[in-house]
């Protein structure tokens, strides 16, 4: 095995994808796809376990040596971020057994899990490779399986938001297709060392600037940052539970992962900090947590209020990738982590709620926290995480955030990350008060508990919620890490 | 003058990066906006495929008496670029074929106007 897990890691899934699609009908797609998830997570957990052991891991595809041939890199930054991938998609998978038996026909099962499988199998490849163009390969393996799997939603404005999301991810895609050929042209290499080796020499040609101007662009636009994040709401509203649970605690994470590694690996961070790229970032980070989180408040349906409330969070990325000091990467990592974390919990307390009324307007759940206590219990933990309170990840991870910003005595964004904890406790708290504290609609049906299925999974996200609250040891200690082989110029 | 003509392929290019880009931003029906972000993707090839263009360089297989190659690599790039971008094709048709038999419509604005009269 040794250095194969790498790759791995990414042929697992794409092999077992088509198998999948052909499977029988009946139980046996999703338990093969749960399996997979597993050997994924299992892979991804030792493979960050060898880079924290014994540094970086360089997989020659094929044998043909770097620069010629593809290489698979990874440091602890993409390792942390692989294990996330797998990780949710391990926790995701046993979940969506009974949500998709309820939400999707049956004869579109196997395709459904085919899809979840390359679906994955685009994220942790992007994760994986040290090759820029493979990351757009990677890119759009992941694009395409989670446009087919939104328009699997039930609505029919699954259809019209999944075409949104394709016009929108296809339009990012190509424009970093188009920063890409231009760096290529300049440096004559695609694999990412080479070319942080090769750039320092060509900075000052404006192909190379407009290459990078482009590719932020694209990439901001896969990772909803704001302004550029308006197919993300309709897309996680009208998505199947199971497919908004995995894209908003997985997709825009990869997309920040890929941010940060233009940003700090491939360009060196002194033309980062001279370009106007991280004063942007600092300017759309703190729009978006505070439009998005208003936003956010005045949404009548529970996961469209948990989607504009992802556009905020990833404001906070924004905000501590603009630092550009291994504080704020630190904090966009951790972050990166926790958010996955409350949002998976929150979202999938949510589908339980959905699975039992079948319904996600907030005017239909009045009262269900009393029906459904357990639930109800994981969507205050997430909740509260999602707040930043102390003893949740949430609050660890805005600590970093404000210390990154008090480090560069940034006072507004300081301001702007303790006013966004304040919209998320008014639409956190919008939550609660319709689940808890309004009057139950008497419409006559009886609704119990959500199946343990449901449960299991969510509960264990939520209590994650908790213990990286209190044990820190693995988020920070691998974001300093990370952070560290990032670099980050200023203080 | 020199540059334009030295520069005619990227003049080429840019024509028609911004005629797609317009007409997927510009047009309500949801199949001019595919074409739109067809015509986008193909300014982009072009782009690669003129890049790797060596001057009084032959296509790039080994023969005898010929010393100057063009570059191929971008060549390979753009082959595996055409192929996700019919696959995005084709995902974006059968998307709109769907919306055509749930809305009976496949213009954007009276969509909308179905969206929000319920």
């Amino acid at each position: 095995m040794g250095n194969h897990i790498s790759l791995l890691l990414v042929i697992v899934p794409l092999i077992a994808a088509p198998l999948v699609a052909v499977l029988p009908r009946g139980r046996l797609p999703w338990a093969t796809s749960f399996v997979v998830s597993i050997v994924c997570a299992v892979f991804a957990g030792m493979q960050l376990w060898s880079v924290l052991q014994g540094g970086v891991i360089s997989y020659e595809l094929g044998g043909w040596a770097p620069p010629w041939g593809i290489e698979y890199r990874i440091d602890a930054v993409n390792a942390f971020v692989a294990l996330i991938v797998a990780v949710i998609a391990a926790l995701t998978l046993p979940y969506a057994l009974l949500s998709v038996e309820q939400e999707i026909p049956e004869e579109k099962i196997p395709t459904f899990y085919s899809a979840l499988l390359l679906c994955l199998t685009g994220l942790l490849g992007i994760t994986q490779t040290g090759d820029i163009f493979n990351v757009f390969v990677f890119l759009e393996i992941s694009s395409l399986s989670s446009y087919a799997l939104i328009s699997l939603g039930r609505s029919r404005q699954a259809f019209t938001s999944s075409y949104q999301y394709l016009i929108m991810g296809t339009i990012g895609a190509t424009f970093y297709l188009i920063g890409v050929g231009l760096l290529y042209s300049q440096t004559g290499t695609l694999n990412m060392q080479d070319m942080a080796n090769i750039l320092p020499t060509v900075l000052h040609l404006n192909t190379v600037i407009t290459g990078f101007t482009f590719i932020m662009v694209g990439i901001a636009l896969k990772l909803a940052l704001f302004p550029l994040h308006l197919w993300l709401p309709n897309a996680y509203t009208y998505a199947p539970t199971v497919v908004t649970v995995f894209l908003a605690a997985t997709a825009t994470k990869v997309a920040v992962y890929v941010m940060l590694r233009i940003l700090f690996t491939i360009f060196p961070q002194t033309f980062t900090i001279a370009t106007p790229a991280d004063e942007l970032f600092i300017v759309a980070g703190m729009a978006g947590v505070i439009i998005a989180s208003v936003y956010a408040i005045y949404q009548k349906n529970i996961k469209r209020l948990l989607a504009y409330s992802s556009v905020a969070q990833i404001g906070y990325m924004a905000l501590g990738i603009g630092f550009a000091s291994t504080t704020g990467l630190m904090a966009a990592l951790i972050h990166l982590f926790n958010h996955a974390l409350m949002k998976g919990a929150l979202f999938m307390a949510i589908g339980a709620i959905i699975y039992r009324i079948d319904s996600c307007r907030l005017d239909q759940i009045h009262g269900l926290g009393r029906a459904m206590p357990w639930t109800f219990g994981a969507i205050i933990i997430g909740g509260l995480s999602l707040v930043g309170v102390p003893g949740t990840a949430g609050f660890i991870s805005k600590w970093y955030l404000v210390t990154a910003a008090l480090e560069q005595s940034a006072w507004i964004p300081v301001a702007v990350i303790l006013i966004g904890s304040l919209l998320a406790v008014v639409y956190v708290g919008k939550l609660i008060e319709a689940l808890y504290f309004k009057p139950v609609t008497d419409n006559g049906k009886v609704v119990t508990e959500a199946p343990l299925m449901l449960l299991v999974p969510t509960w264990g996200l939520a209590l994650a919620n908790l213990y990286f609250g209190l044990d820190t040891d693995l988020t920070v200690g691998v974001a300093e890490q990370a952070a560290a082989i990032l670099g980050g110029m200023k203080p | 003058m020199e540059f334009i003509i030295g520069h005619y392929n990227y003049w080429v290019v840019i024509f028609l990066m911004m005629v797609g880009l317009y007409t997927v931003i510009s047009r309500g029906n949801l199949v001019k906006k595919i074409i739109g972000l067809n015509i986008f993707q193909v300014s982009v090839f072009f782009l690669y495929i003129s890049m790797g263009t060596v001057e009084g360089g032959a296509a790039p297989i080994i023969a005898e008496g010929v010393k100057v190659y063009s570059n191929p690599l971008p060549h390979v790039l753009i082959l595996t670029a055409i192929v996700v971008g019919v696959a995005t094709t084709a995902l974006a048709l059968a998307l709109v074929v769907r919306i055509k038999e749930t809305y009976g419509t496949i213009e954007e604005d009276e969509i909308h106007n179905l969206d929000h009269s319920l």
